[in-house]
């Protein structure tokens, strides 16, 4: 069995906490007590049954207002998968949450009010899906309930739709009517729309192939050395990290970055296993033939496949405190463990995320999206965030607040 | 060009022993903090995954209410013995010979609430940067919204509204002097997962997780432990029953559940079955519906 991560892209109005309560619901994964006191709450949608959005309302201040202020993570499983849901909340103020819940995402669910068809807030969102390299999107048109369960509603939206997904380069994209108030086509097929033929979204989300591709890029950060030096492993010098992408093998020859020196694996350890082969995904202790000088911000990678070597990089950026983007400043920029010194030398251009046009910018403030040249005081061992989104992106930390404010994906080496 | 799939146990164990490497490589006083609970059991299991065969770069701690299951003590002592770490303890009985906190007094007096006190104490003593503990999001729903590096200020206290985001798997780990985190390896985890994760490793656990004939009490629907930590009047009906605890904490806020469970595979598949929410067994959390949250943003773990 393995894990899906997904999140949700909507608004409150569009039902997203109500859907995301029928999935848990409707798979029985509430358990007694949270439903107990589920019941006993105020709340209750206008027919007197329980209103399924109050699971996902974490925080007494969204009780308060009613709407989701963060990034709430939900877990259920089926028999054939697990499934971790970020729920994140569709108001514009909160991008930032959205960027944060999707970047860990391997497929995003696009809400959209069938009433109200393709809005700004769908373009804001899609966008944002395509920006962050979602590979699976899944749009569910909610509220068919609402518009009488009718194809001719659902075909003049998914039309819209494919223009838009078709501009942003969006690949896979998966279409669902649905009614989350009355559980429509969520986790259970509905008996209204006998004209669509899909999958409902619990089956579709269960049977989506999520596996991990082996393009060949070998990266391990080095997190941390292991060094016992006690008398019995006087010698033992391991290093410990998590292969961000592609797969390395005893035998293979690997290039330690920035240094740019090479050697061998000797050796692969996963606590008292000894693998010959080691995937994406999994925390190893790599040992290496050749005595070279190795710490922690150092990454070893696949010597046929360098990653780009630069200071001078151009990349995506999404701002995400609120203080604005200062250029007389210098940030720290963190990639994966390597941490260095980093400041914002130009900014390309700025995306006005509701019409998607890019425009001529001099500042940048919370929740902006756009495009700068950055300049590290190391250089980075990176590759294009499209081509390998784990060792593309990075962020940027204010050190006069330690907050985080920025998310970074790289595009280019700059000229 | 290859696919794969890692299973999900792999997975969240890689994620977590990540997130270990990651705080051993980031600050400069971490502890993981040890209450001889099946979770933080679990993470000791994950410290050994990420660091063997080196030392671990922290020492665990333990905040002692005093009000301790005897099984889980001998369990931790034994414990230590086995891994050869240091273990620290702060006793919440000093910071009440200290007149730091009062006793509660009534019928449902708990040290629970006290420990918040103790444990910031022992981290302001001890210079503690980051405190590695075992809360899963799974668990309640304002843990739901934490993150898994969750910045507390001087005081303690976590801010829901000053989150910084976290993204991809890169962990902010910078703070300003006094403020320390909270870093939640096992965030991902369900209670299930834990159990699962239990019964693949082999890992020991304290016997009172299993089924054990114990007197009881009934308080507020829930099967408290008899004990001299109990404050206990006429109107409690001691009874002895077949039970075993799915938390364990301080005895006077953990409850028992009836069970006949007293194997592993029993227990998950008692646990798969139940209807009944893990927290759900502790008092504490019963108080009202922001309770967790009001502990949260106090200190609490």
């Amino acid at each position: 069995m393995n894990i899906l991560k997904f999140f949700t892209a909507g608004s409150v109005d569009d039902g997203k906490s109500t859907l995301i309560g029928r999935l848990l619901y409707d798979t029985d994964s509430i358990l007694a007590d949270q439903l107990e006191a589920l019941q006993s709450s105020n709340r209750k949608n206008d027919d007197g049954s329980i209103d399924l959005a109050i699971l996902t309302d974490g925080l007494r201040a969204e009780r308060e207002q009613g709407i989701t202020i963060d990034v709430a993570y939900k877990y259920f499983q089926t028999d054939k998968r697990k499934f971790i849901i970020a729920d994140t909340p569709g108001h514009i103020q909160y991008t930032r949450n959205m960027v944060t819940g999707a970047s860990t995402a391997k497929l995003a669910i696009i809400l959209i009010d069938a009433r109200n068809g393709v809005v700004e807030q769908t373009i804001r969102h899609s966008y944002l899906v395509s920006l962050l390299g979602i590979e699976h999107v899944v749009v569910c048109l909610n509220k068919m309930d609402m518009v009488g369960y009718s194809e001719t509603v659902f075909n003049a939206i998914t039309d819209r739709y494919k223009t838009l997904a078709a501009d942003l380069n969006l690949k896979d994209v998966t279409f669902i009517p649905v009614s989350a108030l009355k559980g429509d086509n969520v986790v259970n097929e509905s008996e209204y729309m006998p004209w669509y033929k899909g999958r409902s979204l619990l089956h579709f989300l269960e049977t989506v192939d999520v596996a991990e591709e082996d393009y060949g890029l070998a990266r391990m950060p080095v997190q941390w050395v292991v060094r016992p030096q006690t008398e019995a492993l006087h010698d033992y010098r391991g290093y410990a990290g998590r292969i961000l992408s592609g797969s390395f093998n005893v035998n293979d020859r690997v290039t330690v970055l920035p240094s740019g020196s090479s050697s061998v694996i000797e050796r692969i350890e996963i606590f008292d296993q000894e693998p010959a082969q080691a995937h994406a995904g999994q925390s190893v202790t790599l040992h290496l033939k050749d005595d070279i000088d190795i710490s922690r911000g150092d990454v070893l990678v696949n010597s046929d496949h360098l990653p780009k070597r630069a200071q001078l990089i151009e990349a995506d950026i999404c701002w995400m405190d609120a203080r604005p983007m200062d250029d007389s400043i210098t940030y720290l920029l963190q990639h994966n463990s390597k941490l260095t010194k980093c400041k914002i030398r130009e900014i390309i251009h700025k995306v006005d995320i509701n019409t998607l046009e890019k425009q001529d910018a001099h500042e940048f403030k919370l929740n902006d999206i756009g495009r700068v040249v950055i300049k590290t005081a190391d250089e980075l061992a990176f590759d294009v965030y499209s081509e390998n989104k784990a060792n593309g992106a990075a962020i940027l930390i204010d050190s006069r607040t330690n907050l985080t404010a920025a998310a970074l994906m790289f595009r280019a080496v700059a000229d | 060009m290859s696919k794969y799939n890692l299973d999900y146990l792999d997975e969240l164990e890689a994620e977590a022993i990540h997130i270990m490497r990651e705080v051993a490589g980031q600050f400069e006083k971490p502890a993981l903090l040890f209450s001889g609970g099946k979770d933080s059991i679990t993470l000791v299991r994950l410290a050994e995954k990420a660091f063997r065969p080196g030392k671990f770069p922290f020492p665990l701690v333990h905040i002692d209410t005093g009000h301790n299951f005897e099984e889980t003590i001998t369990y931790r002592d034994k414990m230590v013995e086995r891994i050869g770490e240091k273990l620290i303890i702060g006793h919440v009985q000093d910071s009440i010979d200290q007149g730091k906190v009062v006793e509660q007094t009534g019928k449902n007096a708990s040290r629970n609430g006290l420990q918040t006190v103790t444990l910031l104490d022992t981290i302001a003593l001890h210079k503690f940067d980051a405190c590695i503990g075992g809360a899963r999001r799974d668990e309640e729903k304002a843990r739901a919204k934490e993150r898994i590096f969750s910045v507390r200020d001087e005081f303690g206290q976590w801010d829901p509204k000053r989150q910084r985001p976290e993204l991809w798997n890169i962990y902010n780990g910078k703070i300003h002097k006094g403020e320390n985190v909270r870093v939640f390896p096992i965030s991902n985890w369900t209670e299930l997962d834990v159990w699962n994760y239990i019964k693949r490793e082999k890992i020991e656990l304290p016997s009172i997780y299993f089924a054990h004939n114990r007197d009881v009490i009934t308080r507020n629907g829930q099967l408290m432990a008899a004990s001299p930590f109990l404050n206990m009047d006429d109107e409690d009906i001691v009874e002895h029953k077949k039970v075993r605890f799915r938390t364990v904490g301080d005895m006077s806020c953990t409850a028992a559940v009836e069970s006949d469970a007293d194997q592993l595979d029993d227990i998950i598949a008692e646990i798969s079955a139940s209807k009944i929410s893990e927290r759900g067994a502790r008092m504490d959390d019963k108080v009202s519906e922001a309770a967790m949250e009001d502990r949260k943003k106090g200190g609490y773990f």
